[in-house]
């Protein structure tokens, strides 16, 4: 009787194994950051720039529309597209989550003082680990996503105006 | 045309795998006491043919036939000749061709060097790899064709990834390979075995050499991969824990306990369901090792491209074989009281053989974890080295002492080592390791540890080999395999404790100080080479202490075809330490990320690895002097 149960044991074991194996030959495991278009972000943890706060998903779901923006002070495309990200900002429907990479805290801070702050939130992500999570691969890079976290589009690159038209009016619907 | 030869072959091997199976079963059928002499010329052609066709895929490579899919996208003409070769298996289909060849090849050995055996087991050994062999050829054939054509002829080819031209990757797949797909012989032969309950002694004798052979081509193919990833991945080390080199190491461990546990078969017949257990498992976590890896689902280096046909392919091959071999162990399975006395030699081999799979254990749930956890919670975690360290290392420590101690027991008798003896190893070692400490500097409690046992596991090992000498007895194999273990173990402490890691930003010019060190960034230039450009950094370190003044030169290389950028890191190896610098642009800036890093003892730990699988070459020469 004993043995039985081992044996049947050892076998729900094995099938337990390779059931698992199936399931997850499915899924798709390579970040391919086009693929994440009309995926929900499920793990959204930021460290507040100057708080001692974590942001997360529940925060950004109360905007209707949020453009997190990726950038750094010493990356030059980011001032290019600063002036763009300055008249986003006067969008209603539209918040704008600042994520700091790789950066040091005071040239972060000078940046922005000489350009404008453009954030709504800002958020610091000093080893560049967060923003992994969101499958960039540089600087600046953004995501558009909408109230329920699912990401609408994603912008390699400075925003361009052509983006900037685009975001103008997903907004304004 | 050379891929109409190949399509041929593949599928004349198909064939002559069928025959050899029904010629099997016929011969099963007759009373002769030998094997017929038509399946042994069957099995040479089989073997000739699979060679030829491996030949035919290595010919398109070298006269870059593009017309060839798997030709068109691993190779270029402009490829060096060396690299055309090795790209033959740089690739996934290419690759599980060479898994064919090692299959075949393995059975027709095994017929022939195995004479002495009873008939009805070699047979039954022989339609059990055939099974395999046919199961992997309708694979290659159907599902990861390496001779598909492509119509019409493309001009030039993609390129073989860059990071894959590397001497130690163009011969890691070989040696790998040897290593766990022979171990699909002594899974036929245990599977054999339990049919025709040839067991015991003769068994063990059979498949000891096939054992031996497989085990020191693994340990040279993991080699070969960790010092591939060393100086080709930057990644800075020897071990990463990284999943595709784990599923490397699992079938490792079910082959060391597996050599261990059959030298107790052969001299006392004991623990033969326990040998065959680990037979069954070494294979089978070699193909699950294939399916983890090949399948995509864990992502790695390997990850060739992402095709789930074909993980569902080896998964459904892999239970196949799981539940076949499960089923027919349960069904021929009996309990055996085994009269173990607490101090003999069984005993202590069988303490090696816990110890092994409580590593494998280890190291599978760390692998394999990730995925359940994704599977079932949809959370992504990474284990990693802290979790290996932390369960690994305090047992690494009693593991030493055991082995240390094992060998010199005796068999049956329950009688101990010269306890007066071990006392003193055990003194000079903690001298060794305070001295150690006393002249460079002090590490942790557990690092303590770690060098005293490795010293104690290596003086012990040296006062075997100082006897061995006096009294010319042949069992010289085996202490110089488990003293290099020794030397490896203490290596790896000492070069984990001296380790010196620096990461910081410098422009061209600057002058970065860190302890006894200082390195400048002396020149920067773009160079090019005959199939890729390369910004090629100048970097002088200086030891105010020691007199040092050496330049690096890291390199980025920017490659056409496939257009990829990978960080050379630049390695000045020595006897004593290796330092090694990766440089990498921070994008739109003029500051070059660098990692530098003094690591003591690298070159002994690739040595102690080498001597490691030497001693299995060794013993492996020593029976076949014996048997002839």
């Amino acid at each position: 009787m004993q043995k039985k149960i081992i044996k049947l044991f050892i076998l729900l074991l094995i099938v337990f194994v390779i059931g698992v194996f199936f399931i997850s030959l499915n899924k798709h495991s390579i970040y391919d950051t086009r693929s994440l278009i009309g995926q929900k972000i499920t793990d959204i943890r930021l460290d507040h720039f100057s708080k001692n706060k974590t942001i997360t998903g529940e925060d950004l779901s109360k905007n209707n529309f949020t453009l997190i923006n990726f950038w750094a002070s010493w990356c030059k495309p980011c001032r290019d597209e600063h002036s763009i990200l300055l008249k986003l900002n006067r969008e209603k429907n539209l918040k704008l989550l600042g994520v700091n990479v790789k950066d040091k805290k005071n040239n972060a801070l000078k940046f922005l003082n000489d350009l404008g702050n453009p954030y709504d939130e800002l958020a610091r992500d000093e080893l560049g680990k967060h923003s992994v999570n969101f499958g960039i691969y540089g600087v600046p890079e953004s995501i558009l996503i909408n109230k329920d976290l699912i990401i609408i589009k994603k912008f390699i690159g400075p925003i361009s105006k052509n983006d900037y038209e685009y975001i103008k009016n997903t907004v304004r619907k | 045309m050379l891929s109409n030869i190949g399509n041929t072959l593949l599928f004349l091997n198909i064939l002559l795998g069928i025959f050899i199976i029904y010629f099997s079963f016929k011969n099963l059928q007759n009373k002769k006491i030998s094997i017929s002499k038509n399946i042994y010329h069957i099995c040479l052609f089989q073997s000739t043919f699979i060679i030829i066709c491996f030949l035919t895929l290595v010919a398109a490579f070298i006269i870059s036939d593009f017309s060839i899919i798997t030709v068109y996208q691993n190779s270029h003409s402009l490829k060096p000749f060396f690299y055309k070769i090795s790209g033959t298996w740089g690739n996934h289909e290419g690759s599980l061709l060479l898994w064919v060849i090692i299959l075949t090849i393995f059975s027709f050995l095994f017929l022939l060097y195995n004479k002495s055996h009873s008939r009805n087991y070699r047979i039954y050994s022989l339609i059990i790899q055939n099974t395999l062999i046919l199961g992997f050829l309708f694979f290659l054939l159907f599902n990861s064709n390496p001779f598909s054509a492509i119509s019409p002829t493309p001009k030039e080819g993609l390129g073989l990834n860059p990071i894959l031209q590397d001497p130690a990757l163009a011969i890691h797949p070989p040696l790998l390979y040897i290593g766990f797909v022979g171990s699909s012989i002594y899974f036929s032969a245990a599977i054999a075995s339990l049919l025709t309950n040839y067991s015991g002694r003769l068994f063990a004798h059979s498949i000891k050499n096939w054992v031996l052979i497989s085990w020191s081509f693994q340990t040279l193919g993991i080699l070969a991969g960790s010092i591939w990833a060393y100086y080709e991945l930057g990644w800075g080390g020897f071990w990463f824990w990284d999943p595709v080199e784990n599923a490397s190491l699992l079938p490792w461990f079910a082959m060391t306990a597996l050599l261990h546990s059959l030298i107790v078969l052969e001299k006392r017949n004991f623990l033969y369901f326990w040998v065959i257990i680990l037979c069954l498992l070494t294979f089978i976590l070699s193909v699950t090792g294939t399916f983890l890896v090949r399948s995509g689902i864990l992502n790695s280096v390997h990850t060739f491209a992402n095709d789930p046909s074909r993980g569902l392919y080896i998964l459904v091959f892999l239970s196949l074989m799981i539940f076949g071999s499960v089923l027919l162990f349960f069904n021929k399975f009996k309990n055996s009281n085994y009269n173990l006395n607490s101090n003999s030699k069984e005993t202590f081999i069988l303490i090696n053989n816990w110890f092994m799979i409580f590593y494998l254990i280890t190291v599978l749930l760390g692998t394999v974890y990730p995925i359940f956890t994704e599977v079932l919670t949809d959370h992504k975690v990474s284990v990693g080295p802290p979790f290996y360290n932390t369960v690994i290392i305090p047992i690494v420590i009693l593991f030493l002492f055991f082995m240390s101690v094992g060998p010199q027991t005796q068999w049956i008798k329950n009688k101990f080592y010269n306890l007066n003896l071990l006392f003193k190893i055990l003194i000079a070692s903690i001298f060794i390791n305070f001295s150690i400490i006393y002249l460079f500097k002090s590490y942790s409690l557990i690092s303590n540890f770690i060098i005293i046992s490795a010293v104690f596991l290596i003086i012990a090992s040296l006062i075997d080999l100082y006897k061995l000498f006096k009294i010319q007895k042949m069992d010289s194999s085996r202490v110089i395999s488990h003293l290099s273990f020794g030397f490896l173990i203490l290596f790896i402490g000492l070069n984990y404790n001296f380790s010196l890691e620096k990461d910081f930003n410098l422009k061209l010019g600057e002058r970065k100080k860190f302890d006894n060190y200082s390195l400048e960034f002396k020149d920067l230039r773009l160079e090019d080479f005959k199939n890729y450009k390369a910004v090629i950094g100048e970097f002088k370190i200086n030891n105010s202490q020691r007199n040092l003044n050496q330049s690096l030169y890291p390199e980025i290389r920017i490659y056409e075809n496939p257009s990829t950028i990978t960080y050379e890191a630049s390695i000045r190896s020595g006897l004593l330490k290796d330092y090694y610098i990766t440089m990498s642009n921070i994008d739109r800036s003029d500051y070059y990320n660098i990692k530098f890093q003094k690591k003591p003892f690298m070159m002994w730990i690739w040595i102690s690895v080498i001597f490691i699988s030497l001693g299995g070459f060794l013993r492996l020469f020593q029976n076949a002097k014996k048997d002839y």
